[in-house]
């Protein structure tokens, strides 16, 4: 295994090459379910991300302590916590927000990014390590859902964060709202960066040979 | 470093007078005397929509295996068909943009990127007719009254969008009047004399099977009759067997449809199993469901069960055993 893994490197691993919703497809309800608006989007990746961040940070710090046989639990006490937190704020703050989201919020305990990161990174990393891939996967997270609720927007609705950005004669197209859209655009866009991706790592092959020649 | 083809044995007949292209060709010549009558019926803007779907869908197809490096099918002529299929799906009076992009969906969303002709898992026209349905309702629900032998709509009628014949409360139309296409809807889908002769000559020319269409039409006129218990009555309204048969989609999804090879069962009780499933969930949907037509649902939904029927319907080889326990057979 490998020891020595450097800050920048953990915090661009969430955001390009293990996006949680473009690489690793974790997370897929909250992201199909509210991804109709770009501020449900972003509100959903912005909580999801503090969660994130939180949760890491106590499982690293529990690490040693919490028994490898009730580890689960423990999380999700942990997560739990945190996610109590993120709604109790929201209801107080951005009522509106909490109202759109409704049931998602609640929802993020059992979010599969949070254990995934809380199983596989942070009760084997140290702290600040932890945070720092709990804020890399969090705003990774917080990038796909957002891209995919402005597509979505921006077809269904025609307005960008409520702003009219299509010109008036433009027809929404309403099923870009509706969960088969979802799921339609979700798999456009994870062809799109797919293919992106690939082209890219076929240019850096093609780089590395001409400078080896 | 590609792996040989493994050859089983067995006569290998191959018929050159059957090729996709000639398949597809006999589609387009039964699809065109619905054309014609879409024309007859609806004018400059019918024929306005077919071309724009079908140059779309052409193009369609054309650019996305450009795209992607793939050989160019475009000269099979499957993606004419869909974008005919897919202009007969659209009302009179829709914007030429709504044709366009249905046919895009068609080629690129349903067939191409689930790897081309022959690997859809469902209808393309019909699927990109749902969407379109899903997603600009008030324009595909804008049905104009048919001018027959006008080649642009009367004012008055082109402005106002009215009641198809399945729509509650709107079943003042004469069987003849259902028959000859002389009512409002879909431009492809009202003229029932015409779809019945293209219908009858892919039946002739075996390009279709008979159980489909057959076992389709009959399961929603046994569904009706045991419903409504009338063949036909001028009183009944739309609650007698024969109007319900000539209304709505259901004869050109019957014979141009649901007879599509890549998405219908390749046995014959899988072919009658899919007719049957078609014809109940129609009957359910236009009796029990808030939408007027369900003929394009019911195909869909026995689209994506095809798999599933070939599956269990497959024909067991002569002499075949299941396989029994892996030690039994090491010693033999």
């Amino acid at each position: 295994m490998k020891q020595k893994k450097s800050i920048g490197t953990v915090f661009k691993n969430g955001i390009f090459a293990e996006n949680p919703t473009f690489r690793l497809v974790l997370g897929m309800c909250p992201t199909l379910a509210v991804s109709t608006a770009v501020f449900q989007g972003l509100g959903m990746g912005l909580a999801t991300t503090f969660v994130l961040v939180f949760s890491n940070f106590v499982i690293a710090l529990l690490r040693n302590i919490i028994p490898d046989k009730v580890r689960i639990p423990a999380f999700i006490v942990v997560i739990a916590t945190f996610v109590t937190i993120v709604d109790l704020m929201l209801k107080a703050f951005i009522p509106s927000l909490s109202e759109s989201l409704g049931i998602f919020i609640p929802l993020i305990v059992v979010n599969c990014i949070i254990f995934a990161r809380a199983e596989s990174f942070a009760s084997k990393n140290s702290v600040l390590l932890s945070i720092t891939d709990g804020l890399g996967m969090g705003l990774g997270f917080t990038l796909g859902i957002s891209l995919l609720s402005a597509c979505r927007e921006l077809l269904g609705n025609g307005t960008l964060l409520g702003i009219q950005v299509m010109p008036e004669s433009f027809q929404p197209m309403a099923i870009a709202l509706r969960p088969p859209g979802g799921f339609i655009m979700l798999g456009i866009l994870l062809i799109i960066i797919n293919a992106a991706g690939k082209a890219i790592a076929k240019r850096k092959v093609m780089k590395a040979k001409e400078a080896e020649l | 470093m590609q792996k040989k083809l493994i050859v089983s044995p067995g006569p290998h007949l191959h018929n050159h007078a059957v090729s996709t292209q000639r398949i597809m060709l006999d589609v387009v010549i039964a699809l065109l005397p619905t054309a014609a009558a879409a024309v007859w019926f609806f004018g400059g803007s019918a024929l306005m929509l077919m071309i724009v779907a079908v140059i779309s869908a052409i193009a369609a197809e054309y650019v996305y295996q450009k795209l992607t490096h793939q050989p160019v099918t475009v000269s099979d002529m499957s993606s004419v068909v869909t974008g005919l299929l897919l202009a007969f799906n659209l009302p009179a009076n829709a914007p030429w943009w709504l044709a366009a992009v249905g046919s895009f969906l068609a080629i690129i969303l349903i067939k191409q990127l689930f790897g081309g002709i022959g690997q859809n898992f469902m209808n393309p026209a019909l699927a990109a007719r749902a969407i379109l349905m899903l997603s600009w309702t008030g324009l595909m629900a804008a049905n104009v009254l048919p001018h027959a032998g006008q080649w642009v709509a009367p004012l008055a009628a082109d402005a106002v969008s009215v009641a198809t014949p399945l729509t509650h409360g709107a079943e003042g139309f004469t069987l003849w009047q259902l028959f000859s296409g002389d009512v409002p809807g879909m431009i492809g889908e009202t003229s029932k004399l015409a779809l019945l002769l293209g219908g009858v000559y892919l039946l002739i020319r075996k390009v279709i099977d008979w159980r489909i269409p057959v076992s389709f039409l009959g399961t929603v006129a046994i569904a009706y009759f045991i419903q409504t218990g009338t063949l036909y009555s001028v009183e009944s309204g739309a609650h007698n067997v024969l109007y319900q048969l000539l209304s709505g989609g259901l004869i050109i999804g019957a014979f141009f449809m649901a007879t599509d090879y890549v998405t219908s069962p390749i046995t014959g009780i899988g072919k009658l199993i899919m007719g049957v499933g078609c014809g109940l969930f129609l009957f359910v949907i236009r009796e029990f469901s808030s939408y007027p037509e369900g003929c394009s649902f019911a195909i869909l939904f026995l689209n994506v069960l095809t798999p599933l029927i070939d599956r269990f319907t497959t024909k067991k080889p002569f002499g075949f055993e299941k396989p029994t326990a892996p030690a039994k057979e090491a010693k033999a």
